[in-house]
């Protein structure tokens, strides 16, 4: 065979892309790549807890005939503690989970001139909506805001990248960014949950971790009984049975969020 | 090819610097530190999985345990019978409560920066 350019270019070619090919292959079959291709190993199993409650959709009925100021207060106070939410100075940093507000501001379109009397001075917890519909989710470009089975709308902090898509798509402003620290904030650690840090975004859980051992959420737990939680779903509850005899009003339906909190007035 | 005396010079210097980090920490290297181990996590012989598998793949376990913790709800991670609460704060610090000695001394080593603990809480260690 002549020995030319043409043709020790041609072999030389064949040749690397031999190689090349056979080290891929190498690398594909190779253990380490098919333990981390998302196949556990065949004896791990996950599952949940034996205590947690469970439900078809997650929903809570405000009871605002049997709420006061001081009950408000407890139950924020509550919510802070299970969640180690931190207490800024500056207000502009504050982390909000449950707080209260006025009714012309929890439901602005439902604001008559003349509102009953006592309405007007009563402090309202808002919390997330938990809605069945979520725009934060949609929002959320790294799916760190997620929706459970069972309609609780989580954060997934390791995945939240402190964009705020979401705090501008939710129209509740239910949602806060960290944006310091919040350890410097936290007077007592609750050392069963985590902290945050500095560039993500929090709301509201629902107390998904409690409701994995069997515990009703936190704020309900101290509220003399004008919170209720329970299944949406199910016909039997004790939310529908309030929601069957009473009136109830939700926050910005006419959005089509859906929101899964309900208020008696 | 005048210029002999001049290249050859400069390709000794060149591979003089070019290698210079690696003659100049030959045999410096520090030898790989030994987990300490506390007297619970001693006693109890075995972690969640063996100690080989621990060593190599403890961050793909956690990573599983903290995917199906938090989207999927399941916190309870069965292996060979065996239960564990797949936390990191209260399962694994359980026994190894002795994170500077325990996480932080092979991590400094391997110089990498995990961020488990600007969220995660660990036991106070006794100085």
């Amino acid at each position: 065979m002549e020995n030319n350019r043409r043709s020790f270019l041609k072999f030389a070619g064949v040749s690397v892309l031999g190689l090349g090919s056979l080290s891929l292959l190498d690398g594909l079959t190779s253990e380490d790549v098919i333990a981390s291709s998302g196949q556990a190993s065949a004896e791990e199993t996950y599952k949940k807890t034996k205590n947690a409650l469970t439900a078809k959709r997650w929903g809570m009925v405000i009871d605002t005939r049997k709420l006061t100021g001081g009950i408000c207060h407890k139950m924020e106070k509550a919510c802070r503690e299970a969640h180690n939410i931190p207490e800024h100075e500056n207000k502009k940093h504050e982390i909000k989970w449950i707080w209260d507000a006025h009714y012309k501001h929890v439901f602005p379109g439902k604001t008559d001139e003349f509102l009953v009397e006592r309405l007007k001075e009563l402090p309202i917890p808002v919390l997330c909506n938990q809605c069945a519909n979520p725009p934060c989710v949609q929002a959320c470009p790294t799916q760190a805001t997620f929706q459970r089975e069972d309609g609780i709308v989580m954060m997934d902090f390791h995945r939240c990248i402190g964009c705020r898509f979401c705090m501008a798509a939710c129209p509740y402003g239910s949602r806060s960014f960290n944006f310091r620290d919040p350890r410097e904030a936290i007077a007592h650690e609750n050392k069963d949950f985590p902290t945050r840090m500095k560039g993500v975004v929090e709301k509201c859980n629902f107390c998904a971790e409690r409701l994995a051992v069997g515990k009703q959420p936190a704020c309900v737990e101290v509220s003399n009984g004008a919170l209720v939680f329970g299944d949406l779903e199910d016909p039997q509850s004790k939310v529908r049975q309030l929601l069957k005899e009473n009136y109830a009003i939700r926050r910005k339906q006419n959005l089509g969020s859906n929101p899964s909190v309900y208020y008696l007035v | 090819m005048n210029d002999k005396p001049k290249i050859i010079i400069g390709l000794v210097l060149f591979f003089a610097v070019f290698t210079f980090p690696f003659w100049y920490n030959h045999g410096a290297a520090s030898s790989a530190p030994e987990p300490k181990l506390t007297d619970k996590a001693k006693q109890a012989r075995q972690c969640v999985r063996d100690t080989e598998f621990m060593r190599k793949e403890h961050m793909q376990l956690l990573d599983g345990w903290r995917d199906r913790t938090v989207r999927d709800a399941q916190r309870v991670y069965e292996i060979d019978g065996k239960e564990y609460m797949a936390s990191l704060s209260s399962t694994c610090m359980d026994c190894h409560s002795n994170k500077a000695d325990f996480c932080d001394k092979c991590h400094e080593y391997a110089s990498v920066d995990p961020y488990c603990w600007d969220c995660h809480t660990y036991p106070k260690e006794k100085k």
